[in-house]
């Protein structure tokens, strides 16, 4: 349903009213920019010094690409590992062994419930005592990876689910045995089914790297705390960094965007296609099976 | 089971805050969301602009850095103390509007998403009838939507509920020095450098006591409120 249903197409009155609506909105936000930009005048945000930094190259150099490459490197590794969890575990709960599916869904459903940040501790003080030198970049990169690639794998499995029945019993009565059918038909028309959602966690996953700051990992946020000791520019610093944040998620919700109109298109999957901006994409990809169970055994017409 | 006997009460305590974190933020969360998600949907383009400009915004930017930025922006630089008088409240209502701002936008989202599964009929039928904007919201299509959205909302709480321990950026403690769950556990895990494993154990069955209801009376409710068509 479109926002426009809610209303109608304004006449002469309702067309004054949105004015005045527009005017009252207008003014209220100028009052608020006013108030900010007065806060950030009495204390002394606006001195040129504050700024100047990030139009020369040293306080990009020393701090803020090292700190985009920690960021980076978190992700591209966590990213990588949480796939592979990901699949391991949605494969495993999907197998017709209980001995296989059962751990697997328990292990899955651990680390969805438990929050990421208590997971990055515990690796990170569990390091020691394991024999392994105390490394706070795997301490944060493997609890991006069990929770996101427990997510994963719960989008995975729901993407096979959303397969017609007809996919598994061709495989089965051309000859293919459980293990060929999973990954020759259902996990390649899964993956592309579930592109936009598999894409759209992986813009949580590099929000969730930010985590790595409360343990002192030096990416992007924490190099906010330095260039502070360097250039006594707290907020400006906080402004650049959320910005460099919002471009890199907004990157990638273009590709997932990409993704989603792409697969749609293209097709070559029998599952309907999920959505980019789910918002959980488990719970929106468990809808999309019901969608696609409800249309019945011949899929999507 | 020294563990008990010497960090029970503190860990009770830490679960506490934890929880007035979450249902103070929830509250805030549900309440700015809808005033968001009604923005969104509006007649105005200017209010469209404005709650399409806080949703981008606060949902590509980590929490972390939200709440950093309450605390040291807001509070340090900018000088702003929603309580002057009493450090500890201080934090705890920074953290609360950090986690509140950003849980927002997702709850926006999930209502519009809600308002997007009303059958077109539902609204045309209101039109028809005469209602005005207003109306037609309050009447016919959120009384359909929020029912719809129960389990997707159930998962944005579970997810804010998660994302209190993020609020050991600011460092939420009570006046008797116990901190959140994550702030406790990571002292817990310091002190007690032999038993890592059991404190884990506890602060997640913790959080699962939390979390859990929340699920089982979302998937009831679902079920109690579902619209029939």
């Amino acid at each position: 349903m479109a926002a426009s249903v809610l209303y109608d197409a304004p006449g002469p009155r309702a067309k004054a009213l949105n004015r005045v609506y527009s005017g009252v909105t207008l003014v209220v936000l100028l009052a608020i920019a006013w108030f900010v930009w007065s806060k950030f005048d009495e204390t002394g945000q606006w001195e040129a010094e504050k700024w100047t930094p990030f139009l020369e190259s040293p306080a990009w150099e020393n701090f803020l690409i090292p700190g985009i490459i920690g960021t980076l490197k978190a992700f591209a590794v966590g990213s990588v590992l949480a796939l592979a969890f990901g699949f391991v575990f949605a494969v495993g709960r999907l197998s017709q062994s209980k001995l296989v599916s059962l751990p697997s869904a328990v292990v899955i459903e651990f680390f969805r419930s438990i929050p990421m940040l208590l997971l990055m501790m515990f690796i990170y003080f569990m390091q020691a005592p394991l024999g392994f030198d105390t490394d706070v970049f795997w301490a944060v990169v493997l609890g991006l990876m069990l929770y996101n690639g427990s997510v994963l794998a719960e989008i995975i499995r729901a993407g096979v689910g959303a397969l017609p029945k007809g996919q598994t019993e061709a495989g089965v009565a051309v000859g293919l045995s459980d293990g060929q059918v999973m990954r020759a038909i259902l996990l390649p028309q899964a993956v592309r089914s579930m592109l936009p959602a598999i894409i759209a966690q992986l813009v949580v996953l590099l929000k969730d790297t930010a985590l790595g700051y409360i343990l002192a990992y030096s990416e992007l946020l924490n190099q906010i705390v330095k260039l502070d000791g360097n250039f006594d520019n707290l907020l400006p610093a906080a402004i650049v960094v959320a910005a460099i944040y919002i471009t890199l998620n907004t990157i990638l919700g273009l590709i997932a965007n990409y993704a989603e109109v792409r697969t749609r298109r293209v097709g070559r999957t029998a599952a309907p296609v999920g959505h980019a901006d789910a918002i959980d994409p488990v719970a929106d990809e468990a809808a999309l099976v019901q969608k696609s169970n409800a249309m019945g055994p011949g899929g999507p017409a | 089971m020294d563990l008990i006997s010497e960090y029970g009460s503190a860990i009770l305590t830490s679960f506490g805050l934890t929880l007035r974190l979450a249902v103070y933020s929830g509250i805030f969360a549900l309440i700015l969301g809808a005033v968001l998600a009604v923005f969104r949907v509006s007649p105005v383009p200017v209010l469209r602009f404005v709650g399409a400009a806080v949703v981008y915004t606060f949902r590509n930017t980590p929490l972390t850095l939200v709440m950093f930025f309450a605390l040291f922006g807001l509070a340090y630089q900018l000088e702003f103390y929603p309580a002057p008088d009493d450090l500890y409240e201080n934090n705890f209502r920074l953290a609360v509007l950090a986690l509140g701002i950003y849980t927002s936008t997702f709850v926006c989202e999930v209502l519009r998403a809600g308002i997007n599964t009303v059958p077109l009929g539902q609204a045309e039928a209101a039109r028809a009838i005469g209602l005005t904007f207003t109306q037609n919201l309050s009447h016919v299509v959120l009384p359909q939507a929020l029912r719809s959205v129960i389990n997707p909302l159930a998962s944005v709480l579970i997810a804010m509920t998660k994302n209190t321990t993020v609020a050991v950026t600011i460092g939420v403690v009570t006046a008797t020095g116990v901190n959140e769950a994550s702030g406790q556990m990571k002292t817990m895990m310091e002190n007690e450098a032999d038993q890592i494993l059991l404190i884990f154990i506890i602060f997640a069955i913790g959080f699962m006591i939390l979390t859990l209801p929340i699920g089982f009376v979302a998937n009831w409710a679902s079920k109690r409120f579902a619209v029939i068509r």
